[in-house]
């Protein structure tokens, strides 16, 4: 479905533009129907502007990136409308993805303007309550209020929602939990599952690693814009095979097991003199 | 007993009412004892945090009290607080990025501090340059700016910078939130090296990433719609958790190896009450499955087991 073939991007840096600095460095990835793929980097490794290469938010400085076969780079116009109806993304601060001044739900008539300007009222409500029921969203708790009157939570889902209406096919999900509580953030994960399983393909960015493994059925590690391990999750959580994937797994605060600590055990509190 | 807190209350003052974000926290924390505040947003532990150091405007001091050292905190009186700020009482704020003068160099900045608290700069340079050498900082930082430091060194600094004075008690603001897996855990240690070295006496971890706080703390305080929930050593905290918040707490979170097909973890449906105007009894309720009858009345917050208190109906 998603192809990414040697795909690099170079901004400009310095006064001048005269320096450059590679974000992403020859990237080869590849996203089927129904499967998630975990893209996992720590900041600075290009793995949202992977994200947003996709989403042709950014331009691509080398490399293809296809979608069914196409290359996405040369659309425009409608070509593009028919792109963003198959593929969309949603980012990690759900506040700043609303405009504070408009009802929370306008996000979604905006769709509608581009989408769906035929469709009358009543068959519009319908899309739309299925949609929110989709994302366990009660419709009577979300419609009609201001983004402040709702939770993170509710936000982000409200975001995959709007998403879920074009009947996407690949959804560029870039840190959408990482704003989410503790209890919260896995109910947002159980339903990226269920989209899974509905055949829904998912580039799932994370720096968080224990949040890449959960739902993902291969992992992609990036470091300073390269891939340094990629396979399928088992493999590079249980038999990482690159120092630094190894380094990050160790790094990665985990209950019922601690850290290793070099050198040095731990005092029990109050000991040791003062 | 370093710190000891008794029925605090501290509530915000907005135009539709109080919001009772801070209502009636009773805790100790030992010398020597690196305790985590664990919580979910919205349930008080940054107010709780803010408080011991300094109220903002809206915040009111309703009730309680907070003792360090055996000597009264006067946490409503924001003048008399400034005796115990910074040299009893420090805190690394959340957003350390920018928490440093950008318009000073980095030693400049030091010294400024250091003399509006009347202490002479060149008495604790030797101190400084050894601290700075501890979390890997060269002297030079202190010749720059804090916009030439990336993010975990200016982390770094700021560490050193608020327990340059050996404070007594040290509050650690969401400190780790907005760093890279490695630097998180290099900062966290740094935290641990300077409770071992006597830097500080106890320290106040506040956080909302139960896992990392299981990895440095001693003991864990759970934290729930402005009241605690639950406190414990940390092992017990985790492995035998008392009060169902912390339980559907830790079972919420997702680990490496646990996959959603083959166990599916559950979070909490529903949402934290409103602290502007609270329902009486337990504030849990209304998410808890065990609920019964008895929950209408507030379970007091008592001790279970040694060291292991539980504001939970259930748990006696």
């Amino acid at each position: 479905m998603l192809t990414l073939e040697g795909v690099s991007k170079t901004y400009r840096v310095g006064t001048f533009g005269g320096r450059e600095l590679v974000a992403v460095r020859d990237v080869d990835l590849q996203v089927a129907p129904g499967e998630v793929i975990a893209l996992i980097g720590e900041s600075g490794s290009g793995k949202s502007t992977i994200g947003r290469m996709v989403l042709r938010l950014t331009g691509v400085s080398g490399g293809r990136i296809t979608f069914d076969g196409v290359d996405i780079t040369g659309f425009k116009g409608k070509g593009l409308r028919d792109y963003y109806a198959k593929v969309q993304g949603v980012f990690q601060d759900p506040f700043s993805s609303y405009n504070p001044i408009f009802k929370a739900e306008r996000a979604l008539e905006l769709l509608r303007q581009t989408y769906f300007a035929g469709l009358d009222g009543r068959r519009w409500r319908d899309k739309v309550e299925a949609s929110l029921d989709a994302v366990r969203l009660d419709p009577g708790q979300v419609l009609g209020k201001y983004p402040h009157q709702l939770s993170g939570g509710q936000l982000q889902r409200l975001l995959v929602a709007r998403a879920l209406l074009l009947d996407i096919r690949l959804l560029v999900a870039d840190e959408i939990i990482s704003m989410l509580d503790a209890s919260t953030r896995i109910d947002v994960l159980n339903l990226l599952g269920d989209l899974k399983a509905r055949g829904l393909g998912i580039l799932f960015i994370t720096h968080d690693l224990s949040l890449g493994n959960y739902i993902s059925d291969r992992a992609v590690i990036l470091r300073q814009g390269e891939v340094v391990e990629e396979g399928p999750v088992e493999r590079v959580f249980g038999q990482p095979q690159h120092p630094y994937t190894r380094s990050l797994l160790a790094s990665v605060p985990q209950l019922h097991r601690r850290w290793d600590r070099t050198g040095r055990d731990r005092e029990p509190a109050g000991e040791g003199g003062g | 007993m370093s710190l000891r807190v008794d029925n605090l209350k501290v509530w915000y003052r907005t135009l539709r009412g109080e919001v009772r974000a801070l209502d009636g926290v009773s805790f100790t924390v030992a010398d020597g004892e690196l305790v985590g505040l664990a919580g979910e947003s919205g349930c008080g532990k940054s107010t709780l945090g803010k408080s011991l150091i300094r109220l903002d405007g809206r915040m009111r001091h309703v009730d309680g009290t907070v003792e360090l050292d055996g000597k009264e905190l006067p946490i409503g009186d924001s003048e008399r607080m400034n005796a115990f700020r910074f040299k009893e009482v420090s805190i690394i704020p959340q957003y350390a990025m920018s928490a440093m003068n950008p318009t000073r160099r980095i030693g400049r900045l030091v010294a400024e501090l250091l003399e509006s608290r009347g202490v002479r700069p060149d008495g604790v340079r030797d101190e400084l340059l050894r601290r700075l050498e501890l979390v890997g900082l060269a002297p030079e930082v202190l010749d720059r700016y804090p916009i030439e430091l990336s993010g975990g060194m200016k982390q770094r600094m700021v560490m050193v910078i608020s327990t340059l004075l050996n404070p007594s008690l040290l509050i650690a603001d969401e400190v780790t939130s907005a760093l890279d897996v490695s630097t998180q855990k290099a900062v966290a240690e740094t935290l641990v090296s300077f409770r071992d070295r006597h830097y500080v006496k106890s320290t106040l971890f506040i956080t909302h990433d139960l896992s990392l706080v299981y990895q440095i703390a001693d003991s864990i305080i759970v934290m729930y719609a402005g009241r605690l929930a639950e406190r414990a050593p940390t092992d017990t905290l985790v492995t035998t958790p008392r009060h169902p918040y912390t339980r559907m707490l830790l079972s919420a979170l997702p680990e490496v190896g646990v996959r959603y097909g083959d166990r599916r973890l559950t979070g909490i449906p529903g949402s934290p009450p409103s602290l502007l105007d609270p329902p009486a009894g337990c504030r849990f309720r209304d998410r808890c499955p065990l609920a019964f009858d008895k929950c209408v009345e507030q379970p007091p917050f008592v001790e279970v087991a040694p060291d292991h208190q539980v504001a939970c109906w259930k748990a006696f």
